[in-house]
């Protein structure tokens, strides 16, 4: 690796814990930013020469705090006497360095820093852009590229969402612990969505390095709090997802179902990894909606053939699913693992009474389809296979649809 | 006379680079690897998960479970090679040698009192293309 890479790599390492602590110090997101930048330039002339220091982090903090303080002052002295409060912010500067890099801090500076992109009056694709942008330090450039916009209208949707959270006020105090859990609960939920914007993604979109960069958010927050159950099943439900990412897609682009993926293609290293964070997370006897969806991409992962897999593990795991997060949705797939244990009728049974919630959703009249299919109910499967075609977004949708149906078919002949 | 090398390195940053960055620098590493192999100087080796996905036992009575690594440290343990090597000279060299392919953290030589070079099942393949 060049200089300039390790030193990219060492950068966007420290950065949560350093735009979060001068978040806390300066109080306004902006002049964090520019704090943390300038910092960046300034460790771009110096590391390469002197080495990295041993907690750029620390480094960052300090430099970007002083070098955001000799602004304040240069501009002070040109312009009329600051207001009291910020002379008495600057005062506060100098108490012990000890005390401000303390690391029982850091936890809460991270915390807040992605808490604050999570503003609940934000849609979800616009928390996602101010996390990449405050939290991961991507340009509006490399963002817009992967939103399909221009620059320009990305730049005024962080502008704006920025405002709006600079008007709800960020919360500075240290959360008690209930605010704490609420706070990691809405932290864990934006992370999973820039996961799935990436994994969602066609492949060689832009959006595929988001799945890279919420897994590393995840590994943080799972640093900060190490014993959260749902935090290691959130990592590992991400990483075992990520782990099938190059047998997802074929030569031409299209996805590849799981029952058809090659599986010496899945990444064992991140396998070994979410099957040990589910492991530990069981331990803890307190399971929530990540653990247990990464319980069954785990019962996936375990099986060597699709033949192989536990399926009654599944329709088990499913079932607590439902308890802890009732959606029509989880049922859909509930199904499917019921149709291998007790076959196509039991399953039926499930489906028909989700026709009125998910008559919009394809996969409903997919499923259907292939289940009317294996009863021998032919005329009634095709009808279910046309409306599942008729509800596809894009050509490509359609294709994968027809290529889903076609699978059925053969299988069923 | 037999050394373990502790790796240790920031593993924010170590997790942070890229897919090539990291081929990169296992490309780099592999060098030396097959240098040390050729020169029957490589014992076991490996990379280890993310501390993440560690879990401590401490002895104590009864032992207690905790999540996470044995002790909070700037840098972490990421890995270990044994090397067998003649003087601590050649130790050093051959740490400097793996720390010009992969910068950053710190190498901790310590000499071995006891090997077990050991099989398990998986010993094999598995984990050898898992360490690649």
């Amino acid at each position: 690796m060049t200089d300039i890479g390790w030193i990219d790599a060492a950068l966007s390492a420290a950065r949560p814990q350093a735009v979060g602590a001068l978040l806390r110090y300066f109080r306004d997101l902006d002049t964090a930013e520019e704090a943390f930048q300038e910092a960046c330039l300034r460790a771009l002339r110096s590391w390469p020469q002197k080495g990295p220091p041993r907690d750029p982090a620390a480094w960052l903090i300090l430099v970007g705090r002083n070098a955001a303080l000799d602004g304040v002052r240069k501009t002070s002295r040109n312009q009329a006497l600051p207001a009291e409060e910020v002379l008495s912010d600057l005062d506060d500067v100098e108490a012990p360095l000890a005390e401000r890099l303390d690391g029982s801090h850091y936890r809460d500076d991270i915390l807040r820093l992605l808490f604050i992109c999570c503003h609940p009056d934000l849609p979800a694709t616009q928390q996602i852009a101010v996390a990449l942008r405050v939290v991961s330090g991507l340009s509006v450039k490399q963002i817009a590229r992967a939103f399909l916009v221009s620059e320009a209208a990305m730049e005024q949707r962080i502008t704006r969402a920025k405002g709006k959270i600079a008007a709800a006020g960020v919360p500075f105090e240290a959360p008690g612990p209930v605010e704490r859990a609420e706070r990691l609960a809405a932290v864990a939920a934006m992370v999973y969505l820039l996961f799935n914007e990436g994994y969602s993604a066609p492949e060689g979109s832009g959006r595929a390095p988001f799945c890279d960069e919420a897994i590393r958010l995840g590994r943080l927050l799972l640093r900060l709090f190490q014993a959260e159950p749902e935090i290691m099943g959130l990592v590992a439900l991400m990483v075992l997802q990520h782990a099938r990412t190059r047998a997802r897609f074929d030569a031409e682009g299209q996805v590849i179902l799981m029952e058809d993926q090659d599986r010496s293609l899945w990444d064992g290293k991140l396998i070994a990894e979410g099957l040990a964070l589910i492991d530990k997370a069981m331990r803890h006897n307190r399971p929530g909606p990540y653990q247990v969806q990464a319980a069954i991409a785990a019962t996936h992962a375990r099986a060597a053939r699709p033949e192989d897999t536990d399926w009654s593990q599944i329709d088990h795991l499913y079932r607590g699913l439902e308890r802890l997060q009732p959606s029509p949705v989880v049922t859909l797939n509930r199904a499917v693992a019921v149709s291998k244990v007790e076959g196509p009728e039991a399953a039926l049974a499930m489906v028909e009474p989700l026709a009125e919630r998910l008559s919009g959703y394809f996969h409903f009249h997919g499923l259907r389809g292939g289940l009317l299919l294996q009863l021998g109910r032919e005329a009634e499967a095709r009808e279910a296979f046309n409306q599942a075609i008729a509800l596809a977004n894009t050509a490509a949708e359609a294709a994968h649809i027809r290529q889903h149906i076609d699978r059925l078919m053969r299988n069923a002949g | 006379m037999l050394y373990t090398l502790l790796c240790y390195n920031n593993e924010d940053m170590v997790f942070s680079w890229t897919k090539e960055e990291d081929d990169a620098v296992m490309a780099r590493l592999n060098v030396v690897h097959e240098r040390l192999r050729k020169e029957g100087k490589l014992g076991p080796s490996l990379r280890l998960v993310p501390t993440t996905a560690a879990t401590t036992v401490r002895k104590s009575d009864p032992p207690m479970v905790l999540d996470g690594p044995f002790a909070e440290t700037k840098e972490q343990l990421l890995g270990l090679y044994v090397i067998d090597v003649e003087t601590l000279d050649e130790a050093l060299e051959i740490a400097r040698d793996l720390g010009r392919a992969n910068p950053g953290g710190a190498y901790e030589i310590r000499p071995v009192r006891l090997f077990l070079p050991g099989e398990t099942a998986n010993s094999k393949a598995p984990s050898a293309a898992a360490v690649t």
